[in-house]
C-alpha cells in the first residue's frame, strides 16, 4: 500500500476522533455552560436540608444562577450552612430580605435551591458596590417607608430568610399530632 | 512440602523477572531522542494498522451497544415514567465505564493479539536480531513505534465508540420508542459534565493503551521462539490485558467516581 493512501486513511481516523471528542463535548456534556465564570459567596443556615448536595443548582424563577459549593455544619448553632457560588453579574443585586427555600424538581427529583428575589434599591446597590452615594440618588423615602435601611448582599453575606426541606417524616409526624388533639 | 514452597519462589521470582524483562523493553523502547523524520512514516503506518483498521469493528459494536441499552434502560425507566432519564442513563454509562472498557476489550482481541503474532513471528524468524546485526535498535524501530500508535488510538477509538454508541440510542430510544428528543439531549446535558464524566473516561482509556500495547508487545518480544509459543503469547495477550484492563477498571472508578 503506498503511503499517501495510507495517511488519507489515518487522517480520515483522526479526523472521526476529533468529530467523536466535539460531539461528545459540546452535545453530551454542554461544556460551554459549566459554571466557570465568575462567581461570589452566599451563606444561608438551614434548619434541615434534606438531601441537597453539593453541585445542585440554586435557581431564580427556574433559571440557574449558580450552584452549591459546600454544605457543613455551623460549630456554634449546631444547624446546616450553605456555601453557594453564585454568577458574579448578580453581585450586589439581591436585597438582604430575598428569601431563599430547598424544592424539589418533581416527585423523585433532586432537590435544589430556589431564591425569591427581592431587588436591592439602586442606592443600597452602589453603596453594597462600594460607590459614594449622593443625598439626591438615596432613597431615603424607600427605607423610611420600611423603618430599616434597606441591603444588597455581597460576597459572603448570609441570607437570613431561609425555609428547610420538606422532610416527609417530619410532616406526618406533625400531621398525626394534629389529629390527635382533635 | 518443600518441594510446593520452592515452585511459588520460582513462579513469584519468574514474575519479577518478567516484570523487570518488560519495564526494560518500555524504557528501551520510550527513552530515547526521538527522531521525527525517521519516525513519522513508521507511526502512520503502524496507525493505520492498529488504529484504522479497528475503525470498523468499535464503530459497529458501539452502534449495537448503544441501541441495546437503550432498549433495556427504556423498559426498566418506563416503568417509572422516567423514561426521559434515558439519555443521562445511556451517555453516562457509556462515557465512564463501557466507552472505554469495550474499547480496550476489542482493542486486545482486535490489534493487541496482531502486534503480538507479528512480533513473535519476527523473533521466530530472526528478524530482530538481524535488525541488531545491522546496528539498527529493534526497540526503537519496532516495538516504539508500535507502542506509540497504540497509545494514540485507543482513546480516540474510544471517543468514537462512545459517540456512535449515543447516536445508536438515539435511534432506538427516540426514533423508535418515542422519548421525546428534547429531553434527551437537554437532560443528558445537564447531567453529564465535561471534566467529572468526559476527562476521566479519557483519563481511564489511556491507563488501558498503556496496559493493554505494553503487554502486547512484551509478550511478543518474550515469546518462546516456535509456532506453538507464538501460539500461547497470543493467547496470553488477550487473555492478560482483558483480566488487567477489567482490575484496573475498578481502580479507576474506586478513585474517580467515589466522593
Amino acid at each position: 500500500m503506498n503511503s499517501r493512501k495510507l495517511e488519507i486513511l489515518v487522517g480520515f481516523f483522526v479526523a472521526l476522533g476529533i468529530a467523536a471528542f466535539a460531539l461528545l463535548a459540546f452535545k453530551v456534556a454542554n461544556a460551554g455552560i459549566s459554571g466557570s465564570g465568575e462567581t461570589y459567596q452566599l451563606n444561608a443556615k438551614f434548619e434541615n436540608i434534606g438531601s441537597l448536595k453539593a453541585r445542585a443548582p440554586i435557581k431564580v424563577g427556574g433559571v440557574v444562577v449558580g450552584r452549591v459549593e459546600s454544605i457543613s455544619i455551623d460549630p456554634k448553632e449546631f444547624v446546616p450552612v450553605v456555601n453557594m457560588a453564585i454568577d458574579a453579574n448578580y453581585l450586589c443585586k439581591f436585597s438582604d430580605t430575598t428569601s431563599i427555600s430547598i424544592l424539589t424538581s418533581g416527585i423523585l427529583g433532586e432537590q435544589y435551591l430556589g431564591i425569591n428575589p427581592v431587588i436591592a434599591a439602586d442606592s443600597a446597590e452602589q453603596r453594597c458596590m462600594g460607590e459614594k452615594v449622593t443625598a439626591a440618588q438615596d432613597d431615603a423615602a424607600l427605607d423610611d417607608l420600611f423603618g430599616v435601611e434597606s441591603k444588597a448582599l455581597a460576597d459572603g453575606d448570609y441570607i437570613t430568610d431561609t425555609k428547610s426541606a420538606l422532610v416527609l417524616e417530619e410532616l406526618i409526624g406533625q400531621f398525626l399530632f394534629n389529629q390527635g388533639s382533635e | 512440602m518443600l518441594d510446593l514452597f520452592q515452585k511459588l519462589g520460582h513462579k513469584t521470582l519468574g514474575r519479577f523477572a518478567a516484570l523487570g524483562r518488560s519495564t526494560q523493553m518500555l524504557f528501551g523502547a520510550l527513552v530515547n531522542m526521538p527522531n521525527f523524520k525517521k519516525g513519522t512514516p513508521l507511526l502512520i503506518r503502524q496507525l493505520y494498522m492498529v488504529g484504522s483498521q479497528s475503525l470498523l469493528i468499535i464503530m459497529v459494536s458501539g452502534l449495537f451497544i448503544g441501541m441495546v441499552l437503550a432498549l433495556q434502560g427504556y423498559t426498566v425507566l418506563v416503568g417509572y415514567g422516567a423514561e426521559d432519564s434515558l439519555g443521562p442513563l445511556v451517555a453516562l454509562s457509556l462515557l465512564r465505564e463501557l466507552g472505554p472498557v469495550v474499547t480496550a476489550l476489542l482493542f486486545a482481541g482486535r490489534a493487541g493479539s496482531a502486534l503480538t503474532a507479528e512480533i513473535g513471528l519476527m523473533k521466530v524468524t530472526e528478524q530482530l536480531s538481524s535488525l541488531e546485526m545491522m546496528a539498527i535498535d529493534p526497540l526503537k524501530r519496532i516495538i516504539a513505534p508500535r507502542f506509540w500508535a497504540g497509545f494514540i488510538s485507543m482513546p480516540l477509538l474510544a471517543l468514537i465508540f462512545s459517540a456512535v454508541a449515543i447516536i445508536g440510542a438515539h435511534l432506538v430510544g427516540v426514533d423508535w420508542l418515542g422519548v421525546d428528543s428534547g429531553s434527551f439531549w437537554s437532560i443528558m446535558q445537564a447531567q453529564v459534565s465535561f471534566q467529572q464524566d468526559i476527562v476521566n473516561g479519557m483519563i481511564k482509556s489511556f491507563v488501558f493503551a498503556l496496559i493493554v500495547t505494553w503487554i502486547a508487545l512484551y509478550k511478543g518480544y518474550d515469546c518462546i521462539p516456535t509456532s506453538e509459543g507464538i501460539s500461547k503469547a497470543t493467547t496470553e495477550t488477550v487473555v492478560h490485558s482483558s483480566l488487567a484492563v477489567l482490575g484496573f477498571d475498578f481502580i479507576l472508578t474506586a478513585v474517580m467516581f467515589t466522593s
